[in-house]
This record gives C-alpha cells, structure tokens and sequence, in this order.
C-alpha cells in the first residue's frame, strides 16, 4: 500500500499557515519532524510518495533537511528505522538544484516520478547502478535469474547488484524478487513484511 | 572625544573601505560622526554596510544625512532611514520618498534577525524578481527560484551564524561605469556579528594552528564547505550560492574581519577588480556580502 505526503500541506500544518516557500533549515527540520510522524504511522513497511509538487521555493538548508536527513534515516545504512520506500513526486528545475546538492553530499540517491509517471533517479549513482536500476525498471519486478539475463551480469553479480539497490532503497525487495520503486509494476506490488 | 568619518560620494563595496579604514582607527567606545552629508549616490552594500557600522559601535553614533533631495528621497524609498533611526542620532533633512513606484527597488532594506523574516524576504523577493532578472536582466526565467534560493541562504547566514541581526537589500540598476551601461541586480547582505572567522572558532571541533586568520575561516567555508556545526554535511548553503553566481557570470564578495574573498565574473566585466583574496583589510566585525548578476547579453 502507497501513502501519499503532501510537502506543502505539512509546511502550512507545522510551520505557518501562510508559509508557501520551503527556505531556512529550522523550516525544513519541522516539516522533516511531521513527514515522520506519519511514517510512524504507516508500519514497518511502506511506500511513501512524497509530493512537492505545490513547493514554490527549496533551498539547501531546507533541501538537507527534508530530502537528505529523511533519507539517511531509511536508506545507506545496516539497521534503517524501518522499510520505508520513497518515490518523490513533484520535483521542478529549480528544486532540483538543491536537492542534487544535498544528495551528492551525502552519497544518497532517489527516484524521482515525472509528470508523465516516468520514473529516473537523481543523485550520487554510478553508471553501473543506474544501469543496472533502469534495467530493471525496464523490466517491472523480476527474479534475480531474469534481472541477470537482461543486465547481462553473472548471477552472483547480479544479486550483488540488487542487493546493493535494494540497501539504497531504489528497488524492493518481495517474496520472489525484486522491483524498481517508482515503477507501474512496483506500485501493484503486495508490502507484506519480507 | 569624537571622530569624524567622512564617507566617499559613491558608497559601494570598494569605496566603503574608506570608512571602514576609518572607524578601524578609533576605539569601540568612542563617539564617531559618520558624515554622508556629500554622498551622490549608494548602493544596497552602502546602505546596509552604514548600519552595520553603527551596530558595531558600543557609543551611540551620528550621522550627517546625504544634502542632495534625490538622494536622501531615495534613502527613504529604500527605508534606510527607518532602521538608521534605531541606531544613529541623525542630523540634517531628511526628505521622503517620492510617489512613484521604482521598479529598480527588489528589496528596500529589511532587517534580518530570525527564521521569520528570511521566509518573509523570499516571499517578497518572489513577487517582484521576476520582473527584474528576466524582463530587464533579460535573464532566463529559471534565474528567479535560484535568486530567491541564494537570498535565502545569505540571510540564513546571519540567523545561523552572526549571533546578532543584520540587514539586506536588493536592487537593481545601470552599473554604468564598468559595464557600459549593462543593467545589474545587487544583492547585499551586512552585519557586525561574529564574523566567519568567530563562527568557525566556536566549533567544539575547532584546533587553531599557526595559519588561522579570517582569509583562511573564509576559504574554508566559502571553498570547502566547513561549518561551525558538527554535522559534517552543513555548509551546503554558501557553496549553493557560489554555485549559482558561477553559472548566471555574477560575482560574489564576501568581506570579514581583516580578509575579503571574491568569486569572479566568468566574463570579461568588472575587470578591474581582480584580486580574489585580500588580506590585511582594516578589521570589521561581521560578514559583509555582495552578490551582483549582470544583464545577459544576446
């Protein structure tokens, strides 16, 4: 099951009503602070959109705050807070910026939804892995010994590889294989605990 | 005893060190009067500079407002007097602003001192810089969420970092000597806090070694992204905005304590100032920051 997090409507919840730019860090660290709180809400395991589409304005500080300190709490690392997975929607040119910034600085990545459903992923990825994510957002949701038939890696390559996405949360990982997150296919996906 | 300060007819960035030179001169606790009387014309680093230099002083200061009508009126558009009657005694005619609108005017001087006004200043800025950077500036229309993003950070610096308030403004005008009539928008940023080199000293992680100074505090945060904050991912802010004065050919100056740090133009304008470090400045508390974007030309 996917929840939808509109950011603007947390930043005028959380902050000020009259508030329709996410600028400053105390800003961000307030709206972060309400994003996961709802996710404590969702369970141990989730996929979480995360909307800015009616975002004006978001500078690094704000930037770090939402996108990097949230992520850094679910992804990169052995015991993440819980299974959460990200889909960011809504991300314009000039958010983009602050956003490649922060995740650059912090070796994270993320999978952004266009307008148009397509999914791509931002940040500090390696051509391998982002071959290898597109590959399999390609395929939708597939077995290890599909996804290493399509990527033309061996297979112990390959589930290296998938798991080494699936650590970043840029795929998850269900009973049987894996799946691109952002994909069609990803979104029909069961998220009962592995 | 009272000094005098007299200030130059054109206070920008470089001629300001004249007064800076100056008030570095008497001691803290002494009465100064900074004399404006001759000014022709300033802009928002002039403006926000002369009430940081007020800040700084422990004795109330006096200040000759400029004589010329246009002049103080344009003062006055620009609400400097608003905020210099907080801080100076100041003698002489202040005329108001004239009636009409001046779209040159982005951002009058505002005071800086809380999470609040940086979100009341980008709010502001939104509304009205559009105008300016593309229509004038002939600037694509991306500039403008990038314009608002850097204002947002160097206002931040003084919340985060100044331990007092500060103040900024944004105009735009003819930068006719140096450019040939090319069109810029300024923005500027001034305060008497504690200054780079202060800011990075209060760090728990902070080891001082032979070399430390304010040319170093300012290479460090401006270069390398340090921060006085132990995450070691702060610092995002600065760098932000040095990227986004690279990529639209604008410069970035940055003036604390005794050293100014500048980025330079890409292009071949404001030549003249070429030096991109300076040291042995006269001492000025604070941060004094100057981000100009120039016209694009076709």
């Amino acid at each position: 099951m996917s929840h939808h997090i509109d950011v603007s409507s947390l930043l005028r919840k959380s902050v000020c009503e009259l508030y329709s730019n996410l600028v400053t860090r105390p800003t961000g660290a307030a709206v972060r602070c309400e994003i996961e709180h709802e996710l404590d809400r969702i369970g141990e395991r989730a996929l979480t959109v995360i909307d800015f589409s009616h975002v004006k304005l978001l500078d690094y500080s704000c930037a770090d705050e939402i996108v990097a300190k949230l992520l850094l709490q679910y992804v990169s690392v052995d015991a993440p807070r819980r299974e959460v997975y990200f889909v960011f929607r809504g991300i314009n040119e000039s958010h983009m910026d602050a956003i490649e910034a922060v995740l650059k600085r912090h070796d994270l990545a993320l999978v952004s939804q266009l307008a148009d459903g397509a999914a791509r992923l931002i940040g500090d990825i390696g051509p391998d892995e982002r071959l290898a994510w597109e590959t399999m957002a390609k395929l939708g949701a597939a077995e290890t010994k599909e996804f290493a038939s399509a990527s033309g890696l061996e297979p112990d390559s390959a589930e290296k590889m998938l798991d080494t996405l699936w650590r970043r949360r840029l795929v998850i990982r269900y009973d049987g294989g894996y799946a691109a997150v952002g994909t069609r296919t990803f979104a029909t996906l069961p998220t009962t605990q592995h | 005893m009272t000094t005098v300060i007299n200030t130059p007819p054109s206070l920008e960035e470089k001629p300001f060190e004249q007064v800076f030179d100056q008030v570095a001169a008497v001691p803290q606790d002494e009465k100064i009067i900074v004399d404006a009387r001759h000014v022709r014309w300033a802009n928002p680093y002039g403006l926000t500079a002369l009430l940081a230099l007020a800040q700084s002083r422990s004795e109330r200061p006096v200040l000759y407002v400029p004589e010329a009508e246009n002049v103080s009126s344009y003062w006055s558009r620009m609400s400097f007097f608003k905020h210099a009657a907080e801080l100076y005694d100041l003698q002489g005619k202040v005329y108001p602003a004239r009636g009409q609108e001046n779209r040159n005017v982005l951002l009058e001087v505002t005071s800086i001192s809380e999470t609040d006004d940086v979100h009341s200043v980008v709010d502001r800025i939104s509304q009205v810089a559009q105008d300016t950077l593309v229509q004038q500036l002939k600037l694509e229309a991306k500039v403008t969420g990038r314009f608002a993003m850097a204002l947002s950070e160097v206002c931040q610096n003084i919340v985060e970092h100044a331990g007092r308030g500060g103040w900024v403004a944004v105009q735009s005008y003819q930068w006719r000597v140096r450019l040939g009539g090319r069109k810029v928008v300024v923005i500027a940023v001034c305060d008497s806090g504690v200054g780079f080199r202060g800011s990075l000293e209060s760090s728990p992680a902070f080891q001082q070694d032979d070399r430390w100074d304010d040319r170093l505090a300012l290479e460090e945060t401006l270069m390398r992204g340090v921060s006085r904050y132990p995450d070691r991912h702060r610092g995002h802010g600065l760098q932000g905005v040095k990227n986004f004065v690279a990529s639209w050919d604008g410069k970035l100056s940055i003036r604390s304590g005794t050293a100014r740090i500048m980025i330079p133009p890409k292009g071949d304008w404001d030549a003249e100032d070429e030096q991109q470090m300076q040291q042995g400045l006269a001492y000025f508390p604070g941060a004094q920051v100057q981000i100009t974007i120039p016209e694009r030309f076709a």
